[in-house]
């Protein structure tokens, strides 16, 4: 058993090192069809970092009216922020409203000066809330305007907004739906591609084949080198693709970074390292190793 | 040893390439199948294989049913047949030595056991110098020289040869013919098809002459007449 393993592995390598028209051919194959397999993973992840920063910026603001004591109002955010559906809850003061107001603001003469006229702080206290999801907000304000917060609240920003709060979590959820397809159709076509490479490069060699068969090997020594083809070439291809990856990432690392603040292509790569390697190397040569035998499979029948 | 019984084969839709063959090969019997080209002798060769399967009747090897044989237990039962070819079928990726180990291979026998008999073989057929040569780079002589060698390492019962000398001119044509002798010799059966005129009439040995996919003569010591 050992012996004929070790001659399937010999005969394997050397028919990939006196062929090297074929194994350039199969690895550039391979390293297309991993590439999209990597870029789909990287796609999710930063498709993810940019829904959640697409998410993070909507809020429902609650305005307390002006009279309304602290204490009720840090009571209110308690019981607001004690809803499981709501995933974040910031008080802002009077003051702090006035404050942000003012840096914002500081360099318009006209808004100041009209802020002077007004002589006291037109401010009012407010809670913003951050939900999970998009539908869960309608339930927190159900809440607030109840009898129990109503007296206190002056107004509550969400009919205003929830056009677009609704639009936003829509598009973020369609994108990640889309992804989800997008990302099958490729991975489909990817191993299609490869399948066919492996299909034409083993079709050349049917009557190879074909003698090995009349001479009374069985299927796995005629299968087994082809396999081990597959695997070396979606080896060296899972190589040249991971340094391709790394590559690119730095390259456009500073561009990515102008289109999208906070999104570091080369540190998420250098992050992510092994796992893209483990993907990179499992998806060459799984690849490899499937498409030689499906390919190969219909020739043994002599 | 090998037994034709009313066999027929017809490809579809209705090409007849053997009717109603019928005929037995004793061990060590040296036999020519004669006949010209399309007369049903590479079908014939392909069904002792088990490479095609009859239409009708039975072919039995060893007194086993050669159509009833698993394909699982094909290997095996290939590897008690050397078979030879016109266009030699070497494989191109692998050298002389290669394509003669490779019978060897096939059945798992040790390095140190093929580079034994390689090196018997070899001086057989006459090869021992260009045994690292590809088969791209030897004449046609030698490579059906290396095709013998690789239907004879492994020491089968029986070894085919199917028009082994029809790609070759009559001086290698001759060479072939004394080393199948030789095999034959040594006691392995040979089954040699042919249509080449002086090799059936200086041979001298059985000769079974097909014509149109049936017998139409089987001789003690045949000679070339159709």
């Amino acid at each position: 058993m050992f012996v004929l393993t070790k001659r399937i592995f010999r005969s394997g390598w050397q028919s990939l090192t006196r062929d090297g028209g074929m194994i350039v051919a199969n690895i550039f194959i391979m390293v297309m069809a991993i590439s999209v397999i990597t870029s789909l993973f990287l796609f999710r992840d930063i498709s993810q970092f940019l829904i959640a920063g697409l998410q993070e910026k909507v809020d429902v603001s609650v305005y307390f009216k002006y009279d309304t004591a602290e204490e009720d109002i840090l009571k209110v955010k308690d019981k607001v922020a004690s809803i499981p559906e709501v995933k974040e809850v910031n008080y802002v003061s009077k003051e702090e409203a006035l404050e942000k107001f003012t840096e914002k603001h500081g360099n318009n003469p006209v808004l100041m000066e009209s802020l002077q006229e007004v002589g006291t702080n037109p401010f009012l206290a407010s809670l913003g809330i951050k939900a999970f999801q998009a539908q869960q907000y309608e339930a927190v304000v159900n809440l607030l305007e109840g009898p129990q917060f109503n007296s206190l609240i002056e107004k509550i920003d969400y009919y205003e907004r929830k056009p677009i709060i609704e639009s936003i979590y829509n598009l973020t959820s369609n994108f990640n739906k889309g992804g989800i397809i997008f990302s099958i159709i490729l991975v489909v076509i990817a191993v299609l591609v490869a399948l066919n490479t492996a299909r034409l490069s083993i079709y050349n060699s049917r009557e190879e084949i074909r003698i090995q068969k009349l001479v009374g090997a069985s299927n796995w020594f005629v299968r087994g080198p082809f396999l081990v083809q597959g695997a070396i070439c979606g080896f060296f291809a899972a190589i040249v693709c991971f340094l391709l990856f790394a590559l690119l990432s730095w390259g456009l690392n500073s561009r990515a970074e102008l289109l999208f603040p906070g999104l570091g292509l080369f540190s998420f790569f250098t992050a992510n390292l092994w796992t893209i390697l483990l993907i990179q190397l499992l998806s060459g040569t799984i690849l490899g190793i499937l498409s030689s035998l499906i390919a190969v499979r219909r020739y043994l029948k002599v | 040893m090998v037994k034709f019984q009313n066999v027929t084969k017809i490809y579809p839709p209705n090409t007849v390439a053997l009717s109603d063959v019928s005929f037995e090969i004793e061990p060590k019997e040296f036999v020519c199948l004669v006949g010209k080209s399309g007369a049903g002798k590479t079908t014939l060769l392909k069904l002792l294989m088990a490479e095609e399967k009859p239409s009708s009747g039975r072919i039995f090897f060893n007194n086993q049913d050669v159509q009833k044989i698993k394909p699982e237990h094909l290997p095996d039962f290939r590897r008690k047949i050397g078979a030879v070819f016109q266009d030699y079928k070497l494989l191109p990726s692998k050298t002389a030595y290669e394509n003669i180990a490779y019978a060897m291979e096939v059945i798992g026998a040790s390095d140190a056991e093929i580079a034994r008999d390689m090196a018997e073989v070899l001086d057989i057929v006459g090869l021992t110098g260009r045994a690292h040569n590809f088969p791209a780079q030897l004449s046609g002589g030698e490579r059906q020289r290396v095709a013998i060698a690789r239907a004879l390492i492994h020491r089968p019962e029986i070894i085919l040869a199917d028009e082994p000398t029809g790609n070759l001119d009559p001086y290698h044509t001759l060479d072939i013919i004394r080393l199948l002798l030789k095999i034959n010799e040594f006691g392995t059966t040979i089954i040699l098809s042919t249509h080449n005129r002086e090799v059936i009439n200086s041979l001298g040995k059985r000769a079974i002459t097909l014509d149109e996919g049936k017998i139409i003569r089987d001789e003690k010591k045949g000679r070339f007449i159709l």
